[in-house]
């Protein structure tokens, strides 16, 4: 667990650098949080997935997985991976400032 | 009279119809089950026929035979539920008006939504044991093998059993050895999961096996494409991993009626699921158990037969007015076969992970790590299942609620680990 500032607001994460409050989250630490993992500026595109990353959490409690992102978000699984290289449904989830999705084991 | 309708004659459906009709007289409740074959799969059973260890003639027995006296069986398909009518239509354009509906009609297999895996290779150098006929023609094709590179890949969470194709992987690797080649065939287990299980102290000790037993690990790919013709795994983030012989576990999806009936599944066709009642988010006289829930837990029998007890019991209060059992907790007990007649045995729920220790208690079987007796215990499961778990027997020791008796704690078994 790390505390750190993020836009100027102290933002405690895990140890996977998933936040552990998603209310902490807005625009701005979104931002900062991609250019973090390598990703920016962020694009429209980035932005609609990150939006419905948000939506789904609020409603179900848990991310979407890749596959689900793939069919219900508008982005195709191919541009998915070109927005959010290696994981997508993992690093927009820590981009969109919600929990890593639990996938199923 | 009340009327039950269960969708499914598989693991969930049989158990809970049997334990239903148990507890409702004929003339309290009417019990139908509707399937759309009369096969009933030991599903457990399909790892063990690519190595000629079973045959699918073994595994397969008629489904209208598990059912007691007094249940109706149809066999027919299932077009779509009327959530607010309160019917299922069939295919044949019956309906089947119910007061309570338990859904438990499984996963199904979509190969055709990978690019290329039912393409020019399937089935000739790519395969699936998820089936009978996979399984089988998987068998031929080991046993004409002489070496070169295999590689078993899951597409994507959620599969059955999650730890079927790191059992496939153990035993290709005892089935080669056997044979005299094992140095002449590389074996290469690739996953999208970040390592070779999700839960931590699961993932380090199956790693650590698949390690000593000379089996690579790939993780993080989420295979976009299988060119068979080419002989390439190739992933979405454009990434390749070869092979002279593919074993590919597909995407799972609910069965297309969840999809056509309204309201009643995720995207991928999963029934929403309360994960402690077993309640459909859709309505109240809605259930779903085993593979056709969308609950963060493994697809697997022993999820199923435990999620049983609690909705069967929640059947009955809610066809009594009372408030539901929320008792439900996510256990889930799995046998992992490691080849040389040993297996693990892994005991979880939604909030311990697979810890070593003993199942059910201190003097029980070994947990998450290599034994005879687990590899027995595997074994001796199939008679179990036909002849107890089906008809909704309890099984001595093994309950719904999760045992933490003879578990090692988590702080301890890191500290134990350090001090080794």
């Amino acid at each position: 667990m790390t505390v750190d500032s993020i836009a100027g607001v102290d933002i405690e994460s895990n140890d996977e650098g998933f936040l552990v409050d998603p209310h902490q989250w807005n625009d701005d630490v979104a931002v900062e949080l991609a250019r973090r993992e390598g990703i920016g500026p962020l694009t429209d595109r980035h932005w609609q997935v990150i939006r419905f990353m948000r939506s789904e959490y609020e409603s179900k409690g848990t991310g979407p997985t890749v596959r689900v992102l793939g069919k219900t978000s508008g982005v195709s699984i191919k541009e998915l991976y070109q927005l959010f290289p290696k994981g997508p449904a993992k690093l927009a989830a820590k981009i969109a400032g919600i929990p890593k999705p639990r996938g199923c084991i | 009279m009340d009327r039950i309708v269960i969708l499914g004659g598989g693991t969930g459906g049989t158990l809970t119809a049997n334990r239903l009709r148990k507890m409702f007289s004929p003339g309290e409740a009417s019990i139908t089950v509707v399937d759309q074959d009369d096969r009933h799969v030991y599903q457990p059973g399909l790892l063990f026929v690519p190595f000629g260890l079973t045959q699918p003639e073994d595994i397969v027995r008629p489904r209208g035979r598990q059912f007691h006296h007094g249940i109706d069986v149809r066999t027919n398909e299932i077009h779509h539920v009327d959530l607010v009518a309160q019917a299922v239509h069939l295919a044949d354009g019956g309906e089947l008006a119910y007061d309570v509906l338990v859904v438990a009609t499984g996963a199904v297999l979509a190969p055709e939504e990978t690019d290329g895996l039912t393409g020019p290779g399937w089935m000739e150098k790519v395969f699936t044991f998820y089936t009978p006929e996979g399984a089988a023609a998987l068998g031929q094709a080991l046993a004409a093998f002489e070496g070169g590179r295999i590689v078993v890949d899951v597409v994507e969470m959620p599969i059955k059993c999650p730890v079927a194709p790191l059992e496939f992987c153990f035993l290709a690797d005892w089935y080669f050895h056997e044979r005299g080649i094992r140095d002449r065939v590389e074996l290469t287990f690739v996953t999208p999961l970040d390592a070779a299980f999700t839960k931590p102290v699961a993932a380090k000790r199956l790693g650590g096996l698949l390690e000593q037993r000379g089996i690579n690990l790939v993780t993080e790919f989420n295979a976009g494409e299988v060119d068979g013709v080419g002989g390439r795994l190739v992933s979405f983030d454009e990434r390749e991993v070869p092979f002279d012989l593919a074993v590919v576990i597909p995407v799972h999806n609910g069965a297309s009626y969840v999809t056509r009936s309204e309201g009643l599944g995720d995207a991928l066709g999963f029934v929403v699921t309360d994960e402690h009642t077993l309640q459909a988010a859709v309505a109240p006289n809605v259930f779903a158990l085993g593979d056709a829930a969308s609950l963060p837990i493994s697809k697997a029998g022993s999820v199923t037969h435990f999620e049983g007890e609690v909705l069967v019991e929640n059947v009955r209060r809610f066809l009594h007015g009372e408030p539901m059992d929320a008792s439900y907790d996510g256990h889930a007990n799995c046998f992992i076969e490691t080849g040389f007649s040993k297996a693990m045995l892994i005991d979880f729920n939604y909030d311990v992970e697979p810890l070593p220790g003993h199942f059910p208690g201190p003097m029980g079987l070994p947990l998450l790590k290599e034994s005879h007796l687990n590899h027995l215990g595997k074994l001796m499961f199939q008679w179990l299942y036909w002849h107890s778990l089906l008809p909704g027997r309890d099984i001595p020791g093994v309950h719904s609620a999760m045992p933490l008796a003879g578990k090692a704690r988590q702080t301890d078994t890191i500290a134990g680990e350090r001090a080794s």
